[in-house]
């Protein structure tokens, strides 16, 4: 006999177990609509990879892996999507989440499946990728995924321990143990594959006294190969991992560290059950075993029942009487939560559906102020401070909180049970948890924006200067051109506006020579354009001279009309000869403003002629 | 040496103090250069507690600014809107001083992280905004729609001023199934409070 130790505190709550082991695993059929949340454990959402209308067979995946912490979803029947949108989840929040929803053919009509023979073939990242591929997430409760937790990093060093967690401790709950009595092969199988991927030196697996039919099952399935069964007291939460770690090794897992930190890598029994169907079968994770429990039920029992049915479908099958129950609870009576809708779908955590009446689970009696008797520290399974701890939260004492470990609290409720005054610590505990995850996650945050303000102040002040130091080099080239034009001794060169200057007087002697050597004919010379607009000018303003108001309000009412006319006539033939777009426009635009230039004319002169009158 | 000393103890004092003072003075000063500190510690520190939204709510350009200008002594702690009281508390146990209540002047606490979001159609690729945001949590290009990144923007509201066209929104983040948290439980009322907390709420109703 193995020697079994013992952890700090636990509880006894009464067992209630025996309702639902009346009768053996019950198929629980095809449900007409499932639901598949995107995330159901810890880690990334999936990511659906099928489209509204689509057909499905069962065991087809319909949501790949997000990132390393996820793993995807397949459809648990065949049938055809109908929707991808937020349905109702089972969770505390009552909140909607992303779903794919499934609408079933009735014919369950298998994808094609491919196990393996031998597995002892495989490499272990081959068969950690089949693990990963079948959606393996931890069935015991937090849903951790398995293939992550197999695959764990080199630098924790060898796993001595493999542990299989068949403890079961949580009241009511039964889903384990009957998977145990009826399917013990198959988890002894599961259990061989696992050695075979962590190859550790000592196999154990942990159950409960409180289960003798299951003992007797696994230790018949366990016969002739080196996984250790192990039978230790009943005691709540020895379930727990780490709980059940230092039951069976005596080793404690340090504070903020992992099983593998001290060489143990622990499983539950579904999970290895499923790890077995997944790499013999090919089949990936689609069912599971949930206990439907409560007096509020004619017939509790255990069901196999495919991931995404509704649990108002189980409820129905075991005769649920809606006017005993008084609320529907997922997951055991210490550490399960409130659902709000039975149209929730089974998830791979749903271990158990409690339907209680009032008297079976009465609602919390009013909270006291503590005493201070201190019977949760006695009854903490992770050695912490509870009443401490319950001060620090209702002060908002963070930092004191992290000190006094709250992060080691696996919110197992044993202190509360036990609390007097009826305190709800947990939800005391769960609330600071979030508080100190969300203070750092803006601290993260805060640190990330610090970091892009002063990037983008140095990228700002970088500009400046280049764009200063451009502007010094352009300046500095304009002078030391001047230096080497006045160096070559081009006077003219030297000052590019004094050379304008002189171009423009050659020209203008040079055209007035022309000018004076040609006979006066009456008639401008055309051989100079300029020449010619300043004669026309020149005899425009002589006409002008003699020119009263009125009459020269009506010669520039008449130029302007015939400049619209032109345009008018250019932007015809433009758009007739489908000229450019730019073309067009600027004519167009030309003509608009014209148009108030004319009106403006037109106004100027009615006022001449009214002063004319008068 | 020693005659010497005996006969003129007074000189012999005061030719050993000015040289000890020489010598720890002449340490002292090459202690001051070797191991100087660069920049200001205390706003380093301050820095590091303030939000980094770098909203200008408090008047300074930014969150280090006005670390430089509370280390300086130029300004209270009390004017950053988007850390709240929060903030006030952490910078009063640093600079071990009193904490105040939030200066109004400079806006009000915000409950919820705010994000801005771009009606990215309305949007007329002004890139006003884009020179706005003190974190470049904006991305486009002249004449191209923009759109926030989310995951950087700090809720600042800098970019809703200058926007021509009025599209952005700053809005709060929705809470899902991911980002839910449990609340703490209601307060627990002893007893004899109880019956005049309901008092209260009768008088109130």
């Amino acid at each position: 006999m193995r020697k079994v130790w013992d952890f700090h505190g636990g509880i006894h709550p009464a067992e209630n177990k025996y309702q639902s082991l009346h009768t053996p695993i019950r198929q629980a059929g095809i449900p007409a609509q499932l639901t598949y949340p995107l995330s159901q454990h810890i880690g990334a959402p999936a990511k659906p990879i099928v489209e509204v209308g689509q057909q499905v067979l069962k065991g087809e995946m319909i949501a790949r892996a997000d990132g390393f912490v996820s793993v995807p979803v397949h459809a648990s029947t065949s049938g055809t999507i109908v929707a991808i949108e937020e349905r109702m989840v089972a969770h505390p929040s009552g909140l909607p989440a992303p779903c794919i929803v499934l609408e079933s053919d009735g014919r369950d009509q298998w994808v094609e499946l491919r196990g393996i023979d031998d597995y002892h073939q495989l490499d272990k990242p081959a068969l950690l990728e089949i693990i990963r591929q079948a959606g393996i997430a931890g069935m015991g409760g937090a849903g951790f995924p398995a293939a992550v937790k197999l695959g764990v990093n080199p630098q924790a060093g060898k796993i001595e321990t493999l542990v299989i967690n068949g403890t079961e401790c949580e009241p009511y709950i039964t889903a384990d143990d009957i998977l145990m009595r009826e399917r013990a092969d198959e988890i002894i199988g599961g259990t061989r594959i696992l050695q075979h991927l962590v190859e550790p030196t000592e196999t154990l697996l942990g159950i409960e006294d409180n289960k003798p039919e299951a003992i007797a099952a696994l230790l018949a399935a366990a016969q002739g190969t080196d996984v250790e069964i192990v039978v230790i007291p009943t005691k709540y939460p020895s379930g727990g991992e780490r709980q059940l770690i230092e039951i069976l090794s005596g080793k404690q897992v340090p504070s903020g560290g992992l099983p593998a930190n001290i060489g143990v890598v622990c499983l539950n029994i579904g999970t290895a059950l499923a790890i077995y169907r997944a790499v013999t079968h090919g089949e990936p994770l689609i069912s599971r075993i949930t206990t439907v429990t409560g007096e509020a039920l004619e017939q509790p029992q255990n069901f196999e029942v495919l991931l995404g049915s509704p649990m108002r479908f189980l409820l129905d099958q075991a005769g649920f009487q809606a006017e005993r129950s008084t609320r529907l609870v997922m997951g055991g009576p210490m550490m399960g939560f409130t659902v709000m809708d039975d149209e929730a779908p089974i998830v791979n955590t749903t271990n158990c559906l409690l339907a209680p009446t009032e008297t079976e689970l009465p609602p919390p009696s009013p909270t006291q102020a503590c005493i201070r008797c201190g019977l949760c520290a006695d009854a903490c399974p992770a050695s912490l401070l509870p009443q401490q701890l319950y001060w620090f939260a209702v002060g908002k004492e963070y930092e004191k909180l992290e000190n006094h470990k709250l992060f080691d609290c696996i919110e197992c409720g044993a202190c509360s049970f036990v609390c007097p005054s009826s305190i709800p610590l947990v939800q005391y505990y769960r609330a600071s948890k979030a508080e100190v995850l969300q203070a750092r996650k803006d601290l993260a945050k805060s640190d990330h924006a610090r970091l892009r303000y002063e990037a983008r102040d140095e990228r700002l002040e970088r500009e400046s200067l280049e764009k200063e130091a451009k502007r010094k080099a352009r300046k500095e080239a304009a002078e030391e051109r001047a230096r080497q034009a006045a160096a070559a001794g081009n006077e003219a060169e030297a000052d590019p506006i004094q050379a304008a200057i002189d171009r423009a007087r050659a020209k203008k002697a040079a055209a007035q020579q022309a000018a004076s050597d040609q006979p006066p004919t009456g008639e401008t010379p055309p051989a100079d354009a300029a020449q010619l607009a300043i004669a026309k000018a020149m005899a425009a303003r002589a006409t002008n001279s003699g020119q009263s108001p009125l009459e020269k309000a009506e010669a520039k009412l008449k130029r302007l009309r015939e400049r619209l006319a032109n345009s008018e006539t250019k932007l015809q033939q433009s758009q007739a000869a489908d000229a450019d777009d730019t073309i067009i426009n600027a004519l167009q635009s030309a003509l608009e403003k014209l148009r108030p230039k004319l009106a403006e004319a037109e106004r100027e002169l009615a006022s001449l002629q009214e002063q004319n009158e008068a | 040496m020693y005659e010497l000393i005996a006969q003129y103890p007074f000189l012999a004092a005061l030719v050993a103090l000015v040289g000890m003072g020489l010598c720890f003075g002449a340490l002292l000063g090459f202690a001051a250069e070797k191991f100087k500190t660069e920049g200001n510690p205390i706003s380093e520190q301050i820095n590091a507690i303030l939000p980094q939204t770098q909203c200008g709510q408090c008047g300074y350009p930014g969150c280090r600014p006005y670390s430089d200008a509370i280390a300086s002594g130029d300004a209270a702690i009390n004017r950053c809107p988007p850390g709240g009281e929060a903030t006030i508390a952490q910078l009063a146990i640093l600079l071990d001083v009193e904490a105040i209540p939030l200066d109004e002047e400079h806006g009000e606490e915000e409950q919820a992280a705010i994000v801005a979001y771009i009606r990215e159609d309305e949007c007329i690729g002004c890139t006003k905004c884009i020179l706005a945001c003190p974190v470049d949590a904006i991305l486009g290009a002249a004449k191209q729609m923009h759109t926030v990144i989310v995951s950087e923007c700090t809720g600042c509201d800098l970019c809703v001023e200058p926007c021509p066209v009025d599209c952005i929104d700053l809005l709060s983040e929705e809470t899902t199934v991911q980002s839910w948290h449990w609340d703490l439980p209601p307060p627990t009322i002893i007893a004899t409070d109880r019956e005049s907390s309901l008092a209260d709420e009768e008088k109130a109703a």
